[in-house]
């Protein structure tokens, strides 16, 4: 082929062959934004891991001063049958004074007739500041002030999950729970 | 080097038949033979090769491992304990594997000073400099990846830290964790996708060490002097020698050598280097009093906790994962940070005092990784006992008490006349481990932004040799020899 003859050639039907570039580019492009999106997804929760997210336990099983752990999802949770000074000790405390201040009353869920049951606290059993598992009654030490204490780097929380004193930046999170009758609750994640 | 002419002469029907089909032998022979190479090299140049080992090992020693493995919750404990007690040679294999991680970065760790120490990431070895970072990373990746597989508690405790840092990021940070775990925490599916990338990221490793030695092809070794070998054929005769046999033989003579250390470690203290906690099996509902990354990552571990204070909007947590990831992403803009052209530190004797601060401030990182942050270096004065209560009037009071004893019978008597008292103990100011930490950080930072950046500008290097023949031979026209190292 001579020069002339290529050069012809490049400009004959350019609008086409821009045409099919284009809609070559076009469609693979689509193609692997699609592909991508499939190979991220994957990496998500499957549907039975999402299933096995919620647990109902019988409350009236935990021991007056201790507490049992659950795990949902493996992640843990505390669910602590408290003593009488327990609970007034976290009533009693100065809300303004905490680094993340709530009251007791506000970390717990009405049973289904309305009124609390502030025996019966539940909680997250993952340290806010890196995630361990604080240490509690069972283990023999409950930090400075009468909750939990994560040995990690040395987090106190209070007998209402609230974090007092060590690097943690907020309270023991409430998880989403609800009585299913008096004696069983319902904790989901 | 590429501007070097291919030598490689086929002497045989079969390889001159290969030779002008698939020019493999010659690729060899142009990189491995007869690849001219600064005569001045020492042993610090020698981990290359000894790096090359260490991936090997671990492939070969991974794939054997991955025969035996089993990658789910319920098994994977099991499995390496099976293969320690009855896999024919399992323990060997398996302490080959997990020794040979901690050689692999002990010798990557050489070589990345030696490459700092004699200037290597300098024009034109930018590119080469930067894949290396690239393969420590991926390197760090695996390691992580795989110390999570044996399933022991610091296995899974280590891994939540690591993946709860993820987590501090802002507003993504927990659907990437959710994404990277496969759901709400480490479980089943972690472990097997663990594995998968395990798998996977070491042979990843292996192409960037292809593109790694490519670029090292193109301008050809760095020397301890940091003067280029001559281009001109004469010049470049008499400045290097063939790879083979002079560095083949350096080479395999320091592999030797290392592979003895290594054995020493293989045969004799196995778990010196583990962790006691990752004989117990994964348990989420029980942490271990101390969590600690394997002593390869403690220095960046440190950095991490270094950081305790906010930053305007950012929170401690947040600035820790980034001051952890910016302390490895600064290596990759080193060769723009230094202004220096004069290459080895040899002919910088200001920047080499500065060099020494650094090697020694990235062992103290170490140390600081490993330690408690909060427990005391250098104590003043000694713990109090504080005992709080309530006082006549109703407001809180404190007394304070250096024995036990006396507070002791200070809040029964309160508690007896009906008050609320309590007794906790008043750390004594020391300087803490998390303070060297900050520091260290400070100078880690410090001597690539600003040491190395400024100094260049300022220094008044020594004179360097004017070729690599000459600083062998010792010349006559130069002042001062070159120190000794
Ligand atoms: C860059 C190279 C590699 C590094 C740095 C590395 C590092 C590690 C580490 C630190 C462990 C934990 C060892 C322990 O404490 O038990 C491990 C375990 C393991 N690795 Fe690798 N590895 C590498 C390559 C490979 C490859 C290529 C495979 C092949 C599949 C592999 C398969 C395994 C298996 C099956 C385990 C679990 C068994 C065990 O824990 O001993 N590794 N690896
Ligand atoms: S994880 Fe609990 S104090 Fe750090």
């Amino acid at each position: 082929m001579s020069e002339a003859q290529t050069t012809t050639h490049e400009t004959i039907d350019e609008d086409r062959r821009d045409f099919i570039h284009i809609a070559t580019a076009a469609t693979a492009a689509a193609g692997a934004g699609a592909l991508a999106y499939v190979f991220i997804d994957q990496m998500n929760a499957a549907s039975d891991t999402k299933a096995a997210s919620s647990l109902e336990v019988d409350i009236s099983k935990v021991p007056l001063g201790g507490e049992i752990r659950v795990l949902i999802g493996g992640q843990p949770f505390f669910i602590r049958h408290r003593t009488e000074a327990e609970i007034r000790s976290a009533e009693s405390v100065d809300v303004g004074s905490l680094r993340d201040p709530q009251t007791d009353d506000e970390r717990l869920v009405p049973m289904q007739d309305g009124s609390l049951n502030r025996a019966i606290l539940v909680t997250s059993g993952s340290c806010t500041h890196l995630g361990c598992v604080p240490v509690g009654p069972a283990q023999g030490n409950t930090g400075d002030y009468g909750g939990w204490y994560c040995p990690c780097h040395g987090s106190h929380y209070d007998t209402s999950g609230r974090i007092r004193k060590g690097p943690a930046p907020s309270n023991l999170p409430v998880p989403d729970y609800r009585y299913v009758s008096p004696t069983v609750i319902n904790i989901s994640l | 080097m590429s501007g070097h002419p291919s030598t490689y002469e086929p002497k045989t029907g079969f390889t001159k038949w290969l030779d002008s089909r698939l020019p493999i032998v010659r690729l060899a022979y142009d990189s491995f033979v007869d690849f001219p190479t600064p005569k001045n090299l020492n042993y610090w140049y020698t981990f290359g090769g000894i790096l090359a080992v260490c991936l090997m090992t671990q492939i070969l020693t991974g794939v054997v491992l991955a025969m035996h493995y089993t990658p789910t919750v319920d098994g994977a404990f099991a499995s390496v304990e099976r293969i320690m007690r009855d896999v024919p040679f399992g323990w060997l294999i398996r302490y080959i594997h997990a020794n040979g991680a901690s050689m692999f970065f002990l010798a990557v760790y050489i070589h990345m000073f030696r490459g700092l120490y004699y200037g290597s990431y300098k024009a034109p070895r930018e590119i080469l400099w930067i894949l290396g970072c690239v393969i420590f990373f991926l390197m760090m990746g695996t390691a992580f990846l795989g110390y999570v597989l044996p399933w022991g508690q610091m296995s899974y405790h280590g891994a939540n830290v690591i993946t709860g840092l993820i987590g501090a990021l802002p507003v993504v940070g927990d659907s990437i964790k959710a994404w990277l775990m496969g759901g709400p925490s480490i479980g089943n599916q972690t472990i097997q996708r663990f594995f998968s990338l395990h798998y996977l990221l070491p042979f990843m490793i292996a192409g960037v060490v292809i593109l790694h030695i490519w670029a090292l092809h193109v301008p050809g070794n760095n020397n301890p002097t940091g003067v280029e070998a001559r281009k001109d054929p004469e010049g470049l005769k008499k400045d290097t020698v063939p790879f083979h046999p002079y560095y083949t033989v350096k080479d395999a003579f320091a592999i030797v050598v290392f592979l003895l250390i290594f054995a020493a470690f293989v045969f004799y203290m196995p778990n010196v280097l583990g962790h006691a906690d990752n004989y117990i099996e994964a348990n989420p509902l029980v942490t271990p009093a101390h969590i600690v990354p394997e002593w390869y990552l403690l220095p960046f571990y440190a950095i991490l906790r270094a950081i305790t204070f906010d930053i305007g909007p950012i929170d401690a947590k947040l600035l820790g994962v980034i001051a952890m990831f910016g302390s490895i992403a600064i290596l990759f803009v080193l060769p723009w940070l230094d202004t220096s052209k004069v290459k080895s530190m040899r002919y910088r004797p200001v920047a080499r005092q500065f060099f020494f601060g650094f090697v020694v401030a990235g062992l103290l990182l170490g140390w600081c990784g490993a330690s408690n942050p909060d427990d005391p270096i250098i104590p003043m004065g000694s713990d109090k006992l504080v005992v709080s209560y309530t006082d006549a009037n109703g407001n809180e009071a404190t007394q304070t008490y250096d024995e036990y004893e006396p507070a002791a019978t200070f809040r029964d008597q309160k508690v007896e006349e009906g008050v609320d008292a309590s007794i906790a103990v008043q750390k004594a100011p020391a300087f803490r481990f998390v303070h060297l930490a900050q520091i260290l950080t400070l100078y880690y930072f410090a001597y690539f932004l600003v040491i190395l950046p400024l100094l260049g500008l300022r220094e008044k290097p020594k004179d360097e040799p004017t070729s690599i023949h000459k600083a062998v031979l010792g010349s006559h026209d130069r002042a001062a020899p070159a120190p000794a190292e």
